[in-house]
C-alpha cells in the first residue's frame, strides 16, 4: 500500500534537510543507503501513528529547529567531579580541545564515527544500523532511521575488558539554530564492563542514536542528564542487545526542554540476563516529555525493569509508552514495569500506555501506572514538624523519584542526579 | 501557656459542628489529660491546634503564650513550639528518618533565628536520644515509619518530640496499639521531657496511660465540650464507672 503523501513527502523532507554523507567505506555507505530506503518506506511520523498520539512530532519534522537559547548555567558542570574520559561535542561537532586524551585507557578502544567509517574492515559494521533495523519491528522509529542515514559524528567504542573510567559524552550547545545528528556504536565484549555518561542539551534540536551490544557476561551502565535549555528539542533512541548473563542498566534524568522523546529498545538474546531502564523527569509549563520503551524477551530467565517517574507542574505533559513482549519459549521471564506521574497542579497531565504481550506460560510480569498529587497526609505530617511547605513538598517529590534514581548502581552518580533534581526544585519553588 | 477560649469548630466539607465551645488553659510545667468517649472531639481538638486542613473555626480561638495560633500555618505553629504526637504516625516512603529529623530540627532552628546544627552535632544528639528510647540505628536509617511496628512508630514520635523540644506537647492516643512494655517505654520518654517550661495535653481513652504519665489535671470531653475537670482521681472514676455516670451527672 502506498504511503500517504504527507508521510512520503515528510520522509523526503527529513532526508533533504541534512547533508548526505559521502566518502565512507562500502559497508558504511550500504548501511546509510539501507536506512534511507527504510525511512522512505515508513515515511515521517504523524499524529495518526499509534505511537505518536500523545506526542506531536511537528517540531521534529520541521525543516528547521525551533531556535533555542543556550542556558549558560550548570549543564557543563554535570559529572564534573568524576574522573572520566571526556568526549565533548559542541552543537554536534567534536571538540578535541575540550576532550580527554583517551588513547591509553586499558581495555578501551575509542574513536570517532567518521574515522571508523572510512576503514574497510571494522567491527562496527556488524552493529551500525543493525540494531536500529532490528528495533524497527514491530514499531517503526523513523527518526532512528534518519539518524543512521545522516549522522555526522559520534563515537565508536569497544570495551575489551573492564574499563575503570566512565566514558563521558558532554554535549554543549551554543548556536541557537543548531540541528545535530549523532550516532554512537558501543560494543561490550564478553565479561567486559563499560559505563557511559551523557549530559547537556547538544543543540537546538538533537537527534541521537546509540546502539549497544553487550556480549555474554558483559556489564553496561548508562547515566544521562539531558540538558536544561528551555526550548531544546530532543529525539533519542537507544537500542540494546543483551546476551546471556549480561547486565544492562540505563538511567535518564530530564529537567526542562520543550520536547523530549526518549525511545529505548531492548532485546534479550541470551538466557539469565538483566536489563533495567529508568527515567526521572521534572518539568513545568510547556515541558513535554515522552518515554517510549520496548523490551523483548526472547530467552529464558531474563529480568527486565522499567521504572519511570515524572513530576509535572503548571501545564507540563508527561508521556509513557512502555511494552514488555515475552516471546514463546522465554520461560521464567521476570518483567516489571512501573510508570507514575506526580501532578503538582491541575493543569498538568500524564499520559500512559503500559502494554504487556506474553506468549510464554511460565513468567512473572507485572506492570502498574499511577497518576496523582502529593499525599496530603504525608505533607501535613512534615509541616507539623516545622518543615516549611516548599521544602516539605520537595522532600516528597524527591521521595517520589527515588525508585527511579535508586536504579543507578553507583552511589556517587546517584547522588549527582539527586542533587540535580534538588537544585531544580529549589529554583522552581516559590 | 495554651489558652483555648470558646472554641467552635466545624468540618469544612459539611456543616457538622465538632467542637462546641471548648475552654481550656494548659499552664507551663503541667500535664493536662483529656479523656472522653469516641466521637467526643478529642482528636479534632489536637488536629485543630496543630493546623490540619479540613476544619473551620466558627467561633472562639486559641493562643500560645498570647499569640493567636489559629492564624498560623502548621509549620509556623511547630516553630512556635506546638508538637502533635500522631495517633497514627504517617509512613513516608522514600524520605529517610534521619533526613526528616534533621530537616525538621534545622527548619525550626532557622525559623527561630538559631544556628542550624551541623551534620556531626545532629548525629551525636539524635544517637543519644534514640538510645534512651530503644531506637536502633536501623530505624533511623529507614524511611519515615515505613515497616515500623506500632510500638516503633510511637517511639519514633517521642524521638521527634525529644529532638524538637516543643513548648506544648499534644499526645493523641499515644497509648493506642501499645503493649504494656511499649507503653512504659513511651511514657518514660514523655516523662523525661517533663519540665517546668513545657506543657502537655495528653489525649487518651483509658486511664492506664495516666498510671505512667501522671496528670495534674484531668478533663472529660463529651459532645464537643469539656464537661468536667478535676484531679487525677477523675481518671480513676472513669476507669471504675465508665463515662456514662459522669455524663449523666453533667446532664
Amino acid at each position: 500500500m502506498a504511503l500517504p503523501a504527507v508521510k512520503s513527502d515528510g520522509a523526503e523532507a527529513l532526508l533533504a534537510r541534512h547533508d548526505a554523507i559521502v566518502g565512507e567505506a562500502g559497508w558504511a555507505t550500504a548501511a546509510r543507503q539501507s536506512a534511507e530506503a527504510r525511512l522512505r518506506a515508513m515515511g515521517s511520523p504523524t499524529r495518526r501513528d499509534e505511537y505518536w498520539r500523545f506526542t506531536n512530532p511537528a517540531l521534529l519534522n520541521a525543516d528547521t529547529p525551533r531556535p533555542s537559547v543556550s542556558e549558560p548555567m550548570d549543564d557543563a558542570q554535570v559529572f564534573e567531579d568524576f574522573d572520566t574520559l571526556r568526549v565533548v561535542f559542541v552543537d554536534g561537532v567534536f571538540r578535541p580541545d575540550l576532550s580527554s586524551e583517551f588513547t591509553n585507557e586499558p581495555n578501551l578502544e575509542l574513536e570517532l564515527l567518521e574515522g571508523a567509517f572510512t576503514k574497510d574492515i571494522h567491527w562496527a559494521k556488524d552493529l551500525f544500523g543493525v540494531l536500529e533495523t532490528d528495533g524497527q519491528t514491530p514499531v517503526e522509529r523513523p527518526f532512528a532511521a534518519l539518524n543512521t542515514a545522516r549522522a555526522t559524528t559520534g563515537i565508536v567504542v569497544r570495551a575489551t575488558g573492564p574499563v575503570s573510567k566512565p566514558v563521558h559524552l558532554r554535549y554543549l550547545h551554543q548556536s541557537e539554530t543548531s540541528d545535530a545528528v549523532l550516532h554512537h556504536v558501543v560494543k561490550v565484549d564478553e565479561g567486559a564492563s563499560l559505563t557511559i555518561l551523557e549530559n547537556g542539551p547538544a543543540a537546538a534540536r538533537f537527534n541521537k542514536c546509540m546502539e549497544i551490544d553487550v556480549a555474554a557476561g558483559g556489564t553496561f551502565n548508562h547515566i544521562r542528564a539531558q540538558g536544561r535549555d528551555h526550548d531544546r528539542q530532543c529525539i533519542s533512541h537507544m537500542f540494546g542487545r543483551v546476551a546471556a548473563e549480561s547486565q544492562y542498566k540505563s538511567f535518564t534524568l530530564t529537567v526542562n526542554g520543550v520536547l523530549t522523546r526518549n525511545e529505548h529498545v531492548i532485546a534479550f538474546t541470551g538466557d539469565d540476563a538483566s536489563a533495567h531502564v529508568a527515567g526521572a523527569c521534572v518539568g513545568q509549563g510547556d515541558f513535554h516529555h515522552d518515554d517510549t520503551v520496548f523490551v523483548t524477551h526472547d530467552a529464558e530467565r531474563c529480568e527486565s525493569r522499567q521504572v519511570f517517574k515524572k513530576v509535572l507542574k503548571t501545564g507540563a505533559t508527561g508521556v509513557f509508552q512502555g511494552k514488555i513482549l515475552v516471546k514463546e519459549g522465554a520461560q521464567k521471564t521476570d518483567g516489571y514495569q512501573i510508570s507514575q506521574g506526580l501532578l503538582l497542579d491541575e493543569q498538568s497531565q500524564f499520559l500512559a500506555k503500559p502494554e504487556l504481550e506474553i506468549y510464554a506460560d511460565d513468567v512473572a510480569c507485572s506492570h502498574g501506572s499511577t497518576v496523582g498529587a502529593l499525599d496530603e497526609t504525608a505533607l501535613f505530617y512534615l509541616l507539623s514538624r516545622g518543615i516549611p511547605r516548599g521544602e516539605a513538598e520537595n522532600l516528597l517529590v524527591l521521595a517520589f523519584l527515588g525508585e527511579a534514581v535508586d536504579e543507578i548502581a553507583d552511589d556517587d552518580l546517584a547522588d549527582e542526579m539527586r542533587n540535580r533534581v534538588a537544585a531544580w526544585l529549589t529554583r522552581h519553588t516559590e | 501557656m495554651l489558652e483555648i477560649k470558646n472554641l467552635h469548630v466545624q468540618l469544612e466539607e459539611e456543616e457538622k459542628q465538632i467542637l462546641k465551645g471548648v475552654n481550656l488553659t494548659v499552664e507551663a510545667g503541667k500535664v493536662h489529660a483529656i479523656m472522653g468517649p469516641n466521637g467526643s472531639g478529642k482528636s479534632t481538638l489536637s488536629y485543630v491546634l496543630s493546623g490540619r486542613d479540613g476544619y473551620e473555626v466558627t467561633d472562639g480561638g486559641a493562643t500560645l503564650d498570647g499569640e493567636d495560633i489559629m492564624e498560623m500555618e502548621p509549620e509556623e505553629r511547630a516553630a512556635a513550639g506546638i508538637f502533635l504526637a500522631f495517633q497514627y504516625p504517617v509512613e513516608i516512603p522514600g524520605v529517610g528518618n534521619m533526613t526528616f529529623l534533621r530537616t525538621a530540627v534545622n527548619a525550626q532552628r532557622k525559623a527561630r533565628g538559631e544556628e542550624e546544627l551541623s551534620a556531626a552535632e545532629f548525629l551525636k544528639l539524635v544517637r543519644a536520644k534514640a538510645k534512651t528510647l530503644n531506637i536502633d540505628g536501623d530505624m533511623l536509617k529507614r524511611p519515615v515509619n515505613v515497616g515500623f511496628s506500632g510500638g516503633e512508630k510511637k517511639r519514633n514520635e517521642i524521638l521527634q518530640m525529644a529532638m524538637l523540644e516543643p513548648k506544648l506537647c499534644i499526645l493523641d492516643e499515644t497509648d493506642s496499639g501499645l503493649d504494656v512494655d511499649a507503653m512504659k517505654l513511651v511514657a518514660d520518654g514523655v516523662n523525661a521531657l517533663r519540665d517546668e517550661g513545657r506543657g502537655f495535653l495528653v489525649i487518651t481513652h483509658y486511664q492506664r496511660l495516666l498510671d505512667h504519665i501522671k496528670p495534674d489535671v484531668v478533663h472529660i470531653m463529651a459532645n464537643g465540650k469539656i464537661v468536667k475537670s478535676g484531679g487525677p482521681e477523675l481518671a480513676l472514676e472513669v476507669e471504675n464507672n465508665g463515662y456514662a455516670d459522669i455524663l449523666k451527672e453533667d446532664a
